[in-house]
């Protein structure tokens, strides 16, 4: 394999604590060398990237996004999607489950991460906690774990029955996997298709319950307290709600491993964006008041967040210009996610530079236990983002490398321009002058 | 920094305002009304009613209007119907019952087609909320709502407004923010899934009127108060009676409760309008009820066929209302 030096640029790895200008060597697909600026030792034929002035941080990893594939190619494909993923300054993303067919099985597992599939960045698949993701038979995961799953969820149609859940816990943890649950208690969110509250009830449509959110994951740490001794690990897809925060806030004190992650729409925006019927600004969980997303605010600043992932979840456009209440729920997000952090976390709410990349790198792959990826050290997975800092540009969905374009974030000011994009060692993704 | 100053410091992205509607002739909301145009509105539906009936037909002869209704209707499709024949229009009535949505055809696609068949203005009932905004944004056309899900029927407030005006205001058209003033109008029932309570409850405190909504939690939530100023919430319904000039009458929607289990004896004992509470509580108001009316259940036939009852003068005055909407719609926003 060849080989790929960054010269000149100002490393950030917060996982192991630089925050200084380095020259990186990247060799056969993981870091080689670090040294001091003109200090690395050249080695013959390898390829240079000058990153004057630009930040080099370990690439990001999106923990959750919806590639659609198999089965949904019209929406978006793997190589489409990671491509995405790979101008947002993504090097690994981990796929959700919800595909047709339902990714329950080894084969479809392995199918996502084969190399016909032309993946830019790396694919995670997350397989199916239970079969078809009815809720009812628990999978294999010893086998989709070898296939290379790297936790179980049933996104969408979350757990509900208490002793699938726990099974499911119990289950996971013998093997070493995560369980990722999109807490919502369907039973309460029947026919709604936004948040619940005077935003709804004025544009006459039915609501989601905040309890909706926050009593599954309640039930869930309730679960999780009972099982103590098992290691099992729950992680909090997309937390939209200041109640489920507290309830995971409060687990974490308790010394319970849950985790969660809050998706940048729901730290920047609330129901009110709806605006009058706007389906781009439709996903689940939905839109939340203005106090859920400053309580979102809260928990990145003070540490409680994990990750900042996207739920990236493209549809074509006929699919989202129907009457709101029939559209389908989510955006995309893996073009936006940097640019939206850096603008708002680190520029307007002044979170250092290096807590906000964690955030999108070293954080998530802790989350679900990606072995040397999420840093720059020697020996680890030749994944990074070269990017400006200072550069503020406009995010032009005309210009998007996904296959759909159901972004509410279309003409927003971003912070923070990816340059180069580098997976194990190739680059994936550069920005053409 | 502790969370409490984070709160306080953090600027937040704004909400931007919406760009509706699209074409001037459009009516998707009261709230697209100024004063000045809604006295406009009223003042052309009071003109057109009194003109020579083949006079008026020559205002828009031959200019093209569809109806296009995915909910079953019998006033307003009638009326909107008559309204638009009535000035010279020629109307074709689609129904989601025996046209191409049947087999799957998108709101869109269905405007699109009507709009290449010629029509200069949709009429549209709807089902889902919001549905006029997408109708208008693909079409571009004025779009008149006609009643969309839970959200909006702005024809009937203007109705119900010509029909208030009449009776407490000697048919005024001159419309300002203190034209009701004094004036306390009483919603009572099943205002949680009503289009007309919505659209009442913006439209008569811009006048200066009072709205007290009235019915049981699972029908009226406390949050229905905070759709606008000059709206407040009384769960005694022989209070509320009391204190109003107007009272208006809604229909349990059971096509909406979804699964909403409501004990209809108790309902009644409650909330029902009868002959005896209206003449004890509120001798002097005018009972109104956009229909359908379920006699015996929200209110009592006496009461529907009573001297206080203007239930048969709201329908007629939708046929004015409408005459005006139609007219405004083909001239570009002009009434």
């Amino acid at each position: 394999m060849s080989a790929l030096v960054i010269r000149n640029g100002h490393l950030i790895d917060p996982a192991a604590g630089v925050d200084a200008p380095k020259d990186i060597l990247l060799k056969d697909g993981k870091v080689a060398e670090i040294a001091g600026p003109g200090k690395l030792k050249h080695p013959d034929g390898a390829e240079s990237i000058d990153a004057a002035g630009l930040v080099v941080a370990p690439g990001l990893i999106d923990i959750h996004v919806h590639l659609r594939e198999p089965g949904q190619g019209y929406k978006e494909t793997i190589a489409s999607g990671t491509a995405a993923a790979a101008a947002g300054g993504f090097t690994a993303v981990a796929a959700m489950p919800n595909t047709t067919p339902v990714n329950d099985t080894v084969d479809v597992t392995r199918w996502m991460q084969a190399p016909e599939r032309g993946a830019s960045v790396r694919v995670f698949p997350i397989a199916a906690a239970t079969r078809g993701s009815k809720g009812e038979a628990i999978n294999d995961f010893a086998a989709l774990k070898s296939a290379g799953a790297v936790a179980v969820t049933d996104d969408g149609h979350p757990i509900l029955k208490d002793n699938i859940m726990r099974e499911t816990l119990v289950a996971a943890a013998r093997v070493g996997l995560s369980v990722i649950q999109h807490a919502e208690d369907t039973r309460l969110t029947h026919g709604a298709s936004m948040n619940a509250g005077p935003t709804a009830f004025k544009l006459g449509l039915r609501g989601m319950p905040a309890e909706a959110e926050s009593g599954l994951v309640e039930r869930d740490i309730r679960l999780l307290t009972e099982l103590r001794d098992s290691r099992a690990h729950l992680h909090v897809a997309h937390t939209s709600t200041a109640a489920a925060i507290a309830a995971v806030r409060q687990a974490r004190r308790n010394g319970l491993r849950v985790t969660c992650e809050v998706a940048p729409h729901h730290f920047l925006l609330t129901d009110e964006h709806v605006g009058l019927y706007n389906t781009h600004f439709k996903m689940n969980p939905p839109l939340r008041s203005a106090a859920d997303r400053d309580a979102m605010i809260e928990a990145i600043l003070d540490g409680v967040v994990d990750a900042i992932a996207t739920d990236h979840a493209p549809h074509a456009a006929h699919e989202k210009e129907v009457e709101f209440e029939r559209a389908p729920n989510g955006i995309t997000g893996l073009e936006t996610a940097l640019g939206l952090s850096l603008f708002w976390l680190h520029k307007e709410w002044k979170m250092p530079l290096g807590r906000v990349l964690s955030l999108l790198s070293a954080q998530p792959a802790a989350v679900l236990g990606l072995k040397g990826r999420g840093t720059l050290a020697v020996g680890s997975s030749a994944d990074a983002v070269v990017f400006d800092p200072k550069a503020e540009w406009t995010y032009r969905v005309a210009k998007t490398k996904s296959k759909s374009r159901n972004t509410p974030f279309d003409g927003w000011p971003m912070q923070g321009k990816v340059q180069w994009t580098i997976c194990e060692g190739r680059i994936a993704y550069a920005l053409s002058s | 920094m502790t969370p409490a100053t984070a709160r306080r410091t953090l600027q937040s992205p704004l909400v931007p305002a919406n760009p509706s509607p699209f074409n001037p002739g459009s009516l998707l909301s009261v709230d697209n009304l100024s004063l000045e145009a809604l006295s406009r509105v009223l003042e052309r539906a009071t003109a057109l009613t009194r003109q020579d009936p083949l006079e008026r037909t020559r205002l828009l002869a031959k200019r093209k209007v569809a109806l296009l209704f995915y909910e079953s209707s019998t006033r307003t499709r009638t009326s909107f119907e008559l309204a638009a024949k009535a000035l010279g229009c020629d109307t074709t009535l689609v129904s989601s019952l025996s046209s191409s949505i049947e087999k799957g055809e998108s709101l869109k696609d269905t405007g699109l087609t009507l709009r290449a068949l010629g029509a200069e203005a949709i009429i549209l009932r709807h089902n889902a909320s919001g549905a006029p905004w997408l109708l208008e944004q693909h079409t571009k056309l004025p779009v008149l709502n006609a009643g969309d899900g839970m959200h909006d029927h702005p024809t009937q407030a203007l109705l119900d407004l010509r029909t208030m005006l009449t009776h407490l205001r000697k048919g005024s058209t001159d419309m300002g923010p203190d034209v009701l003033k004094g004036v306390t109008v009483t919603i009572t029932g099943d205002i949680l899934h009503s289009r007309v309570a919505r659209s009442n409850m913006l439209l008569l405190p811009r006048l200066g009127a009072e709205v007290v909504l009235c019915g049981p939690k699972e029908l009226l939530p406390d949050l229905a108060a905070t759709t606008g100023p000059g709206i407040r919430i009384e769960r005694d319904f022989e209070a509320a009676l009391r204190q109003s000039q107007v009272v208006m009458m809604l229909r349990i929607q059971a096509e909406r409760l979804a699964g909403l289990q409501l004990d209809l004896e108790d309902y009644k004992r409650g909330f029902q309008l009868t002959q005896e509470r209206l003449h004890t509580f509120a001798p002097q108001a005018i009972v109104l009820h956009p229909g359908p009316i379920i006699r015996g259940l929200e209110l009592t036939g006496e009461v529907a066929d009573g001297p206080q009852s203007a239930i048969l003068e709201q329908i007629s005055n939708g046929v004015a209302i409408r005459m005006a909407v139609v007219e405004r719609a083909l001239n570009g926003g002009r009434a």
